[in-house]
C-alpha cells in the first residue's frame, strides 16, 4: 500500500455530540501527532468509544471539527488509511484467512498478493493453522487477534482500539498487546480506550483522561501515571467509583472537595 | 374407503413405473418453477438488499408495500398476466399467452416480492451487525450489498427456497395464463385440479405425493443447511 501524504495530525476541535437531546460529547479539544499511542481513559459512559467512533468517521459529530492533517473533509483517502478494532469481533461469515484478503481487496490489493499477504499477516499473529478455519468458530480471544490481524493486514496510518482485550484472560490479553505492540512498531499511530491501567501505563505514551463526555486531562503517559492533575483522574487511578459530583465545577481541594 | 386406498396404490404404481405422462408434468412443473425461482432470486435478492443498504425518501411506504405484496393472490396475479399478454393486451404480439414462459412470468411476479421482502429482513439483521465493521473497512452502503448477500447464503438460501415453494404449490395464475394444456403447460397443480374433476384420482394422487415429497425435501435441505451453517461456519 503507498503512503502519500501523510494524515496526520489528527486535530480534533470543539467536538460534541448529541443523543435523545442528551450531550455525550462536549467541546473536546486534542491533537494526537504521528508515531503516538494514545490510551483513553474513563469510567464507562465518559464517551471513549464514542470519541473514537467520532475520529474515524462512523459517526458526524453534532458540532466541532476533526482535522486529518488540516483537512476536514474526510475523504475515502482518509478512510482508507484507518483501521478500527472494535470491542466484539464482527467476522465475516468466510475463512480467517478470506476475511483478511476481504480487507485487502478494499484496498484494491492486487488478487495475486493478497492471499499471501493475508497469510503472512495471519503467521503474525499466531493463526496461520487457522488460515481455513470459519472466522466465526474460532475462540473469542482467536477472533480479536484475527481482527487485529485484519487491521494490520491493511497497513494503516492510525489504528483505533476500542477495548480490544475487555474480557479476554491474560494470556490472550498478552498476546493481543504483543500484536499491538509490533503493529506500532511498524510506523502506526495507536488511538485505544482501555480500563485497564496496566495495559495504558505498558502500551501507552500519551494519555487522555475523560469524565461524562468531557476531555478532562492529557498527558505523557509517564507524567499521568506519576500523578495526573485533576482530581476526578487521580480518583481514577485510585480506584474510586466515579458517580459523585462535585460541590462545585472545578474545586481546588482535589477529591476532599467532592461529595461522595 | 376402498377406492381410497386402491387411488393409493395405484398412485404408488404410477410413480414407481416412471409413468410418461407423470413424469412429463412433474419435469414441467420443475422447469417453470426453478426457472421462476432463479428469476425471482436474480431480481429479489438485490432488491431486498437494497431497500436496507441505500438510503431514499419513502423507504418505509416501500417496505410496507413489499411486506404486502407477499399476499398477492394468485389468481389476480394471473388475470393481471393474462390480460397483458393477451391478443389486445400490450404484449400480446409476443404471443406467450399458453406457454410456460407466461406461467415463468406470472409466478416471478408472485414470489420476487416474497423473496425480495425476506431477504430485507435478513440482510438487515446482517447490517446491524456488520455496518460499523464494512465501513471502517471502506465499503460504502451500495458496495457492501455483494459483501452482505455472500454472508447471509445459508439463511437467503432458505428464502429462495420458501420462494420455490410456493411457486411450485401455486395453481391459480399458471392455470389461467397457462390454460392447462397437455404437454404444453400442465403441471402438477393444474394437473391435479383437473384429474380430481375429472375423477382420475390416481394421477391426482400420484402428482400430490410427489408434490408432498418436494415440499417436504426442500423444508430438509433447508434445515440441513441451516444447521450445517451454523456447525461448520458459525453463522
Amino acid at each position: 500500500m503507498t503512503q502519500d501524504k501523510s494524515i496526520l495530525p489528527l486535530t480534533v476541535q470543539d467536538l460534541s455530540f448529541e443523543a435523545r437531546g442528551k450531550r455525550l460529547m462536549k467541546e473536546v479539544c486534542f491533537t494526537i501527532e504521528a508515531g503516538t499511542r494514545t490510551m483513553i481513559l474513563g469510567a464507562n459512559g465518559a464517551g471513549k468509544s464514542l470519541l473514537l467512533r467520532l475520529c474515524h468517521g462512523l459517526l458526524t459529530p453534532h458540532a466541532g471539527q476533526v482535522y486529518w492533517n488540516g483537512d476536514d473533509s474526510f475523504s475515502s483517502s482518509v478512510r482508507i488509511r484507518q483501521a478500527m478494532v472494535f470491542q466484539r469481533p464482527v467476522m465475516l461469515r468466510r475463512s480467517a484467512l478470506a476475511n483478511i484478503e476481504y480487507a485487502l481487496k478494499l484496498r484494491n490489493v492486487p488478487k495475486a498478493e493478497r492471499q499471501e499477504h493475508a497469510y503472512d499477516v495471519l503467521k503474525k499473529v499466531g493463526l496461520g493453522r487457522l488460515a481455513n478455519q470459519p472466522a466465526r468458530v474460532l475462540s473469542f480471544g482467536e477472533q480479536q487477534r484475527l481482527a487485529l490481524a485484519r487491521a494490520w493486514a491493511i497497513e494503516p496510518e492510525v489504528l483505533f482500539l476500542d477495548e480490544p482485550t475487555a474480557s479476554l484472560d491474560p494470556s490472550a490479553t498478552y498476546s493481543i498487546e504483543q500484536t499491538i505492540d509490533a503493529i506500532a512498531n511498524g510506523g502506526t499511530t495507536i488511538i485505544m480506550t482501555t480500563h485497564d491501567l496496566g495495559q495504558a501505563k505498558r502500551l501507552g505514551t500519551d494519555v487522555m483522561f475523560m469524565h461524562r463526555g468531557r476531555l478532562l486531562e492529557r498527558a505523557r503517559a509517564e507524567d499521568f501515571f506519576a500523578g495526573p492533575e485533576n482530581d476526578l483522574a487521580q480518583a481514577f487511578l485510585r480506584g474510586d467509583l466515579l458517580w459523585w459530583k462535585r460541590k462545585e465545577p472545578y474545586p481546588g481541594g482535589g477529591v476532599n472537595g467532592v461529595v461522595l | 374407503m376402498i377406492e381410497f386406498s386402491e387411488a393409493f396404490a395405484a398412485a404408488f404404481q404410477l410413480i414407481a413405473h416412471f409413468d410418461a405422462d407423470l413424469y412429463n408434468i412433474v419435469a414441467l412443473s420443475l422447469q417453470v418453477s426453478l426457472s421462476a425461482v432463479t428469476l425471482a432470486a436474480v431480481i429479489g435478492l438485490p432488491v431486498g438488499a437494497a431497500l436496507v443498504l441505500l438510503p431514499f425518501r419513502g423507504k418505509r411506504v416501500v417496505v410496507v408495500l413489499l411486506n404486502a405484496l407477499m399476499g398477492l393472490p394468485p389468481v389476480v396475479v394471473g388475470l393481471i398476466v393474462y390480460l397483458v399478454l393477451s391478443r389486445s393486451g400490450p404484449l400480446g404480439v409476443l404471443g406467450l399467452l399458453f406457454t410456460p414462459t407466461a406461467m415463468i412470468i406470472a409466478q416471478v411476479i408472485l414470489i420476487a416480492p416474497i423473496i425480495a421482502a425476506l431477504t430485507r429482513q435478513v440482510i438487515e439483521e446482517l447490517w446491524t451487525e456488520y455496518q460499523e465493521q464494512l465501513l471502517s473497512l471502506g465499503s460504502g452502503p451500495a458496495s457492501s450489498i455483494p459483501t452482505l448477500l455472500w454472508d447471509g447464503r445459508f439463511s437467503l438460501v432458505t428464502t429462495v427456497l420458501a420462494g420455490f415453494g410456493r411457486a411450485s404449490a401455486e395453481v391459480g395464475a399458471v392455470m389461467i395464463v397457462g390454460g392447462n394444456i397437455d404437454h404444453v403447460t400442465r403441471v402438477m397443480t393444474t394437473a391435479i385440479a383437473l384429474e380430481v374433476s375429472k375423477g382420475d384420482l390416481a394421477l391426482a394422487l400420484g402428482l400430490g405425493i410427489i408434490l408432498l415429497s418436494l415440499s417436504v425435501g426442500i423444508n430438509a435441505a433447508a434445515y440441513v443447511l441451516g444447521d450445517y451453517a451454523k456447525k461448520r461456519m458459525g453463522a
